[in-house]
């Protein structure tokens, strides 16, 4: 943004209050039809003022999540509570929630102007007020002065923060973005969710956000709520979430990630001393070389496991250095900024990210350590 | 009290206290009554007044729902939760609802012109002394009243997110479909099943249908004729393959053989919708009859007897086929170019070679669609009236023997009654295959999204039969055409062929006198009347079109399938079973509409609902759903969300849908016949009248006249939609 419009943007900012509200589900369950359940016993938590972003494959039943927040859908059980009242009955219409949808859903037959300003001449508000604050709302988006155009004379950026003023000047208590960057192009994306970002900390909104791309939810969010199957698979910061997944599904949905089988040998203080390979009786290993790891347990129990590693947090160096396993480089590729090689080990094929310098051949042996805090333990199904 | 309540509760009293209750003879927009003894007159006399005067006692009762909804918000009021008042208040809000309509149901169709109405009443309470007309504007608005409590209230109770609006539209529809389709059908029904002595008997009804005039096989086994049952049938069939036929390689032609004259085959289909149906008889008879032009000169030539072989099951055919050709192409060209190009692509490289393409992939993707125009065709054949009126000979058809078993020497309406059965199960039947059977199996595709690549043209074995076919058959078409315009200028057909305007002057004819303009032709009456009938019911038709389309498209609702199902419906029922229909439904009271104009709007609105349902269908279905789901989270309700959004952006639509049902009422035959007077004739009934009367000059002329009229009319529709279209394209570059 130019200097001029940052300037502008803040005293637009100050017009604008939000009345943040939190988000609480209570064993909310959608079921299509007799037997489809969209969602299933969701319980969660938004606080006034947080970005959430719900993150899942498609068909997880986030998206059906946003809608019900939205009043868009009806939950079929359970309780939706927005700033402590229940609202699981209301209807879109009487619910203080505004929504940003993927297509932008700008009304193409009226002017930007018209668009931003819809929901609030529907308020009955003054005429006076209604301009006002719809051009407050677009210079807050960096759009003042579009207001006489049409949705389709304006850049698909721009189109998508007419959609998001159009949202805003409403003052809602929650607002909502479902996969709103997914008509942009992969530049755009950086930026307009940087800017998104930005107004929700200055306002202090309450969003709730749906995308599928884990890099943007760990991005934009205060806290992600992955899903998966219509359940939650685990709620937490993006840093948590990356650093501690709870299950292998988390672990390779947000990030990748090199799932291995391993034994844990004890547990002492929390922490676990493992032994990659799958076991065979007891302790014995399965193949020549071991490699010893310790990381924070889930349980006390000792035997069989799962890790996950991150491909980054792979370490490759000369063959037989200390603590690494003996691997022989299957596959290498060159992505630019990094390189990345599928390994195979006597304890399975891992995928490895290395620094773009490094330059293993087709067929050499290299020893495959692991970083600290990367490998981290896995329920066992 | 919600504020829709108020409302219908105010037109409620409207309705019983100011408004006359009993239908008016001079029509209530006369107000002659405001002046001829209103409101003491018993005629003219709202409900209040009648009880006053101790009258109609029975109306009475009616009151007292009127004023529950009053009762029940009295009483509701000292309650403290919200949540129990407004369950309550809708709870009284249906009894009231369904109370009501029993109520108004029950004396309307319990009483009528000579007392109790059957004779179970009667033991009941006695005989009654008294009787009454049909119900007027009052007893509407009262309905309506209670229509609107009774869906307020199912709404209040938690349906379709207590949507008032959207159940109110569906309880709307759902009661106009109730009133105007299945109730004169059922009544058909019923009079079907009524033996001599009006008793209920399904013996008279299996004896009259079992006939052999009927279902006689005379004409297999025999030298005596078929059934009339066998010969629709068969005549159907017939046309449904060749239309059919002649669709697909019309549809081929246009779109996969580089035809560059593609967008003149499409503006070929404009020709069926303006025609009206028996035009293409009369320019048949031009041709091939006794002193047509065809018949003459092969006459001459092989020194043959002129025949009147065109007669019967060859005319019927050849028009019918003309006649439905182009709607057969018209459904096909969404087929064929319905087939994604990419499957076509990905047989070639898998080295099938063009005819191998056609045969195995393309043909197979359009099997449903073929079937369907089929079926099309199939429904159009059956219902066909004015074809074989003209030129049906000895060849009798279903359609044409209901229309003579009511104006014949016999006018024997349960004769009627049953030959229209026959007729309805056989488009029932149809129309039932036609949406389950191929509901499920459509392989087109229709996403919308951009599917890469070009159509594959025809091979060259399939190509040249299809130019030779299709350029025949339009030079058939356009020479047919040519008669009908060439017809109404010649003194005599086939005997005196010189030049004149006498047709059109006798017909349209416009002089001056003492009072300004005057209409001296005799046609200028029907004319007029056909304009205004057709004006007011194409609004009424595209509007109520759209709202169920949307219901359908954008609203969730229990029992939305039987909803569709019941909207649709009337697309397979022949005009000439909704004319016999009503007739026998709305003749006697309570519904007492024969001879009106409006019983002439209402049959073109429910005729022609279903295209405008199908319109609204198809272009809501292209309108992205978020649009509608923004302006709701932005806290708009339903209504205006309808009105703001929905309906400017469906203005082509709109605009379409309003010019068709324009056209179709300004065209239609089989209803009409039934339900036109002699102050509201039409039209199309009065050049069938005409031809009646051998006088084919006028006839001809008349026909010309409303095609160049309606024609000119789809060409500036097509204008301004156009336009519009082209307006938004831009707009979103």
């Amino acid at each position: 943004m130019s200097l001029s419009k940052s300037v502008e943007t803040d005293n637009a900012l100050s017009a604008v209050h939000g009345k943040a509200a939190s988000v609480k589900f209570d064993q909310v369950s959608k079921v299509y039809g007799t037997d489809v359940r969209a969602v299933d016993a969701v319980s969660l938590d938004v606080a006034a003022g947080e970005l959430v972003t719900l993150l899942g494959p498609s068909g997880c039943g986030k998206t059906t999540t946003l809608r019900m927040i939205a009043g868009l859908e009806m939950a079929t059980t359970g309780k939706i509570l927005i700033g402590g009242r229940d609202v699981t009955k209301l209807p879109a219409t009487d619910r203080d929630v505004s929504m940003v949808f993927q297509s932008y859903a700008l009304f193409p037959h009226m002017s930007v102007m018209e668009n931003v300003s819809y929901g609030l001449r529907i308020s009955k508000l003054k005429k006076a007020e209604v301009i006002e604050r719809a051009e407050q709302g677009l210079a807050l988006v960096g759009l003042a002065g579009y207001g006489k155009r049409l949705p389709s004379e304006l850049s698909g950026g721009q189109q998508q923060r007419v959609a998001v003023a159009r949202a805003l000047v409403l003052e809602p208590q929650v607002l909502l973005f479902d996969e709103p960057l997914s008509n942009l192009d992969a530049k755009l994306r950086r930026q307009v969710r940087d800017d998104i970002r930005d107004i929700q900390t200055k306002l202090g909104l309450t969003v709730v956000y749906v995308t599928h791309d884990q890099e943007e939810a760990l991005a934009v969010s205060d806290r992600i709520i992955v899903m998966n199957n219509s359940v939650i698979a685990q709620v937490g910061t993006p840093r948590e979430l990356y650093d501690s997944p709870t299950d292998a599904f988390v672990a390779d949905f947000i990030g990748e990630a090199n799932l291995l089988d391993a034994t844990v040998l004890d547990v002492r203080n929390g922490m676990a001393s493992v032994v990659l390979g799958s076991s065979v009786g007891g302790v014995e290993q399965v193949s020549g070389s071991q490699i010893s790891i310790t990381s924070a347990a889930r349980t006390d129990a000792v035997g069989p496991a799962r890790i996950a590693i991150r491909p980054g947090r792979i370490r490759l160096s000369p063959v037989n250095s200390e603590n690494t396993l003996t691997g022989v480089i299957d596959k290498s590729t060159y992505v630019g900024s990094h390189m990345e090689y599928r390994v195979v080990t006597s304890i399975g094929t891992v995928f490895v990210v290395a620094d773009a310098e490094s330059a293993y051949r087709l067929g050499e042996e290299v020893g495959v350590g692991f970083m600290d805090k990367g490998p981290v333990l896995l329920p066992v199904k | 009290m919600k504020r829709s309540v108020v409302l219908w509760l105010v037109a409620g009293f409207i309705g019983y206290c100011v408004l006359p209750w009993y239908i008016l003879e001079d029509g209530l927009w006369g107000f002659e009554w405001l002046f001829d003894g209103y409101p003491f007159d018993t005629d003219y006399a709202p409900a209040l007044f009648l009880i006053f005067q101790g009258e109609k006692l029975w109306l009475s009762p009616i009151l007292l729902f009127l004023l529950l909804p009053l009762i029940g918000d009295v009483f509701t009021r000292g309650l403290t939760e919200r949540s129990a008042i407004s369950t309550r208040r809708a709870n009284v809000l249906i009894v009231a609802g369904i109370a009501g309509l029993a109520w108004v149901a029950f004396q309307g169709y319990g009483i009528g012109l000579r007392g109790w109405n059957f004779e179970a009443l009667t033991t009941l309470f006695g005989p009654l002394e008294d009787r009454q007309f049909g119900m007027g504007a009052g007893a509407l608005l009262i309905v309506g009243a209670f229509l609107f409590f009774l869906t307020t209230g199912i709404a209040g109770r938690g349906a379709v997110n207590g949507d008032v609006f959207v159940v109110g539209a569906i309880g709307l529809i759902i009661a106009m479909v109730a009133v105007f389709i299945f109730f004169p059908i059922v009544q058909m029904l019923a009079s079907a099943f009524t033996d001599e002595d009006g008793g209920f008997s399904v013996g008279t009804f299996v004896a009259k249908f079992s006939e052999n005039k009927i279902w006689g096989l005379g004409c297999v086994t025999g030298d005596t004729r078929c059934g009339v049952a066998w010969n629709s049938l068969f005549l159907a069939v017939l046309v449904g393959f060749f239309t059919t036929l002649l669709g697909l390689i019309f549809a081929l032609v246009a779109t996969r053989s580089g035809f560059r004259y593609g967008r003149v085959l499409r503006g070929l289909t404009v020709l069926p919708i303006i025609t009206p149906p028996f035009v293409i008889g009369l320019a048949i008879i031009l041709l091939f009859g006794l002193s047509g032009a065809v018949t003459q000169f092969v006459a001459e030539l092989f020194g043959l007897q002129p025949t009147r072989w065109i007669y019967g099951l060859p005319g019927i055919f050849i028009a019918q086929v003309l006649s439905f050709t182009p709607i057969a192409f018209l459904v096909l060209i969404g087929v064929v170019e319905g087939v994604s190009p990419s499957m076509e692509e990905a047989a070639q490289t898998l080295r099938a070679s063009k005819w191998q393409t056609f045969r195995t992939v393309s043909l197979p993707l359009m099997r449903p669609g073929l079937a369907n125009a089929f079926l099309l065709g199939f429904i159009e054949s059956m219902a066909d009236f004015g074809n074989p009126l003209v030129l049906g000979g000895n060849y009798d058809v279903l359609s044409t023997e209901i229309f003579f078993a009511i104006v014949g020497a016999q006018n024997d309406q349960g004769q009627a009654a049953v030959l229209a059965i026959a007729l309805l199960v056989f488009t029932l039947t149809a129309f039932y295959a036609q949406r389950r059977w191929l509901g499920k199996k459509n392989y087109t595709t229709q996403t919308g999204k951009g599917d890469g690549g070009m159509h594959v043209l025809l091979p060259k074995r399939v190509m040249l039969p299809c130019y030779v076919i299709a350029g025949i058959w339009t030079t058939f078409t356009l020479t047919v055409y040519g008669m009908i315009l060439y017809g109404g200028f010649v003194e005599l057909w086939g005997l005196d062929h010189t030049l004149t305007l006498k047709h059109y002057t006798t017909a349209f004819a416009v002089g001056y006198n003492d009072f300004g303009i005057h209409f001296k032709g005799s046609a200028w009456d029907s004319f007029w009347t056909t304009l205004k009938i057709a004006g007011i019911a194409a609004p009424l038709t595209a509007i109520l079109g759209l709202i169920t389309a949307w219901l359908l498209v954008r609203q969730n609702f229990t029992g939305k399938a039987a909803f569709e199902f019941g909207t649709m419906l009337s697309f397979a029922i022949p005009g000439t079973v909704i004319g016999v229909a009503y007739i026998l439904a709305f003749n006697v009271p309570p519904i007492e509409l024969t001879g009106t104009g409006a019983i002439l709007v209402i049959s073109f609105i429910f005729r022609n609902m279903p295209v405008g349902v199908r319109a609204g269908i198809a272009s809501m279905s292209q309108l992205d759903k978020s649009l509608d789901e923004a302006s709701l989270t932005l806290g708009a309700s339903t209504w205006h969300t309808f009105t703001r959004i929905v309906l400017p952006l469906m203005r082509p639509a709109i605009l379409a849908a309003l010019v068709f049902s324009f056209v179709r009422a300004m065209t239609a035959i089989s209803a009409v016949i039934f339900l036109v007077s002699a102050e509201y004739n039409m039209a199309t009934s009065y050049i069938i009248g005409r031809v009646e009367n051998n006088d084919y000059g006028i006839a001809i002329a008349y026909s010309s006249m409303l095609i160049v009229v309606m024609l000119t009319m789809v060409a500036i529709t097509q204008l301004l939609v156009g336009r519009a279209d082209t307006r938004r394209r831009s707009k979103a570059i």
